[in-house]
């Protein structure tokens, strides 16, 4: 560049208005210095300048729909909040077992090869005497049985089986009927036996 | 879903034993091991690999192969996991450093291993939120970035019953990565979490659908939605595309395949919190959420099926702690009469497997080799009896007792399998 000038005075000319005004190179330099200063106390008063600490809120992601979250928020709290409409007793239930389930959990549950279901004594960990909250049963079978079709239980089925499997462990009646207004009502035996420990 | 349901699966018994409980105490002293022995020709780290047929040409009269699309294992050594129906586990005793090659980790699957189009993955998260949002792979990775090395180890962690066993058997369900991901409270700022919550629930993308209830403050803490593992994206085995790391906390609580986020007021009791990953303590009653896990240290060399030579052998091993860093390993070399520092290579990091060395001149004669940990909580770790004071009868999950190899007059080395009632 600087050899592309023509002399060795180095200069611009700026056809801005009615006179030709002719400008030092060391002139627009100046210039150019004392607006970056300017420039830079603006941004600093102003507070243009980058951020140290990132935002709250970026700005990625798209907002979930209702639809997006009511089907995929399948999970049930102690509460029965979200269960689903339908209902099943112990016997609807039974059925599905026979045919579903008790090829790995034993034709009472008490069987196996697979988790034991039913049952009260101490050596076995059952639905009967270690699960501590109704709503588990329901939420377990629902999200993850059986296990080679995991996900396909209609919610009718999935309170059959429930029912059935309370039943099974003489914790409801055979004739009691499971909805989302009666599941999260039943108190299990073991409710009062864990003590949470998250605080070692 | 965003979840490929059509991966293989087995038949429907084989599958079953998946779900069964994870194999702990109790079941071990009747079952025997598949794999009694360990990987590789050798397996003591150190330049007495065997060496190759004598065929082989001379390396510096014949050029070798030119440079390779990837990297591969030299022929030489056989690394491997030792798969069961639930698990895989790391073989500790063949690895050196901290860091646990990819395809080396430990795996523990309650549905299988899912496959996942990273293209159509969605992380939903939702419940007390003020904006429930949806994100994807590529909004994960748009956020500020962070990476950290951390050890992930199973709840259901120790075996024992027989002298044959190796670390890989005895511990192998604890590994460790340098983990990429965005930090989970960068996620919770983005869909503005209500202040009044107090746990969320994780919920995993595989055929279990898995869910773990999480206190929130672990959120505004350390944990992280991560995508890299090594340098390079998570393994299919270890979440692909995206998990739930937890630093120092039960490795079930990581959630792989994270597919959802439910911001809540309490813990929604999911399976995997109250019928498992419980255990029974010494009043009758049952531990729940027992997210930390203890300080722990393992001597890997020498060990099972080593067998040592009268002179100078260094002792070298693993520790890590949930709670925080390594302070010290004590080693004692005379059965638990004496103890003395060994070396802490670093890095020392926080809620890490941390490297251990102790100089030992044997002199042939019969002993037992321990190591024991503590942490910058002041925490040490316990012996079998100790654990065993305050449990009940059923010894399960989270289990780090002291463990001691017992070394023959012959140098052979076996570990001893202690009673605890």
């Amino acid at each position: 560049m600087h050899a592309a000038q023509p002399s060795g005075r180095s200069s611009a000319r700026i056809e801005g208005g009615p006179r030709r005004i002719r400008i030092s190179r060391l002139s627009l330099s100046l210039a150019g210095f004392v607006g970056c200063i300017l420039c830079l106390a603006w941004n600093i008063i102003a507070g243009h300048h980058q951020p140290e600490q990132p935002p709250d809120h970026f700005g990625f992601g798209r907002p979930a729909t209702q639809h997006e979250i009511d089907s995929e928020a399948i999970a049930i709290p102690p509460s029965g909040r979200g269960l689903p409409n339908g209902h099943g007793d112990s016997a609807a239930g039974a059925q599905i077992y026979k045919f579903k389930c008790a090829a790995c959990h034993g034709a009472h549950g008490t069987e196996g090869p697979y988790q034991k279901l039913v049952g009260d004594t101490g050596k076995n960990k059952t639905i009967g005497n270690y699960w501590p909250f109704a709503t588990t049963v329901f939420d377990y079978i629902r999200r993850a049985m059986p296990l080679n079709a995991p996900g396909t239980l209609s919610p009718d089925q999935v309170y059959g089986l429930t029912a059935y499997l309370l039943s099974a462990n003489k914790i409801i009646s055979a004739r009691t009927v499971l909805d989302a207004r009666s599941l999260p009502e039943i108190q299990m035996p073991a409710k009062d036996l864990f003590i949470p420990n998250d605080n070692r | 879903m965003t979840t490929d349901k059509k991966f293989s699966r087995r038949t429907l018994l084989a599958s079953a034993a998946a779900t069964a409980t994870l194999t702990v105490l109790g079941k071990v002293a009747g079952q025997s091991l598949k794999t009694p022995n360990p990987p590789g020709p050798t397996h003591t780290p150190g330049p007495t690999h065997t060496p190759g047929p004598t065929h082989t040409l001379d390396p510096t009269h014949t050029p070798g192969p030119p440079p390779s699309a990837l990297g591969t294992r030299s022929r030489f050594e056989s690394l491997k996991l030792i798969p069961s129906d639930t698990s895989s586990r790391t073989p500790l005793q063949s690895l050196y450093g901290i860091i646990t090659p990819s395809d080396l980790h430990f795996q523990r699957h309650h549905g299988g291993v899912p496959k996942i189009d990273p293209e159509k993955y969605q992380l939903l998260i939702h419940g007390m939120v003020e904006r429930p949002t949806v994100f994807t792979l590529k909004d994960l990775k748009r956020f500020p970035a962070l990476s950290r090395i951390c050890f992930l180890e199973c709840a259901g962690n120790f075996r024992t019953g027989k002298t044959e066993l190796t670390p890989q058997e005895i511990c192998g369900l604890t590994s460790q990565a340098e983990w990429t991901g965005v930090p989970l409270s960068t996620l919770f700022r983005e869909v503005g979490v209500d202040p009044k919550a107090t746990w969320f629930l994780a919920e995993g993308g595989d055929a279990a659908v898995l869910t773990r209830s999480i206190p929130i403050r672990k959120a505004w803490d350390d944990a992280m939605i991560a995508y890299g593992q090594n340098g390079e994206a998570l393994r299919p085995e270890q979440g692909y595309p995206a998990r739930l790391l937890l630093p120092g906390w039960e490795g079930n609580m990581n959630v792989k395949w994270i597919r959802r986020i439910e911001v809540s007021d309490g813990p929604f009791q999911t399976r995997e919190e109250t019928s498992k990953y419980t255990y029974s303590l010494k009043n009758g009653k049952y531990s729940q959420f027992n997210f930390l896990i203890d300080a722990r240290s393992i001597i890997t060399a020498p060990c099972y099926p080593d067998t040592i030579e009268k002179g100078w052998v260094e002792i070298r091993g693993l520790a890590w702690s949930g709670r925080g860093q390594i302070t010290r390993v004590d080693i004692s070399t005379d059965a638990g009469r004496s103890w003395q520092p060994a070396h802490l290579n670093g890095p020392v990091l926080e809620k890490a497997h941390t490297r251990f060395t102790c100089l030992w001149n044997w002199d042939g004669e019969e002993t037992e080799i321990l190591s024991r940990a503590t942490d910058d909580t002041g925490y040490t770790q316990p012996t079998l009896k100790e654990i065993a004071a305050t449990r009940g009868p059923d010894l399960g999950y989270h289990m780090n007792p002291i463990t001691a190899w017992h070394i023959q007059k012959d140098g052979r080395v076996f570990f001893k399998p202690e009673k605890w009632k």
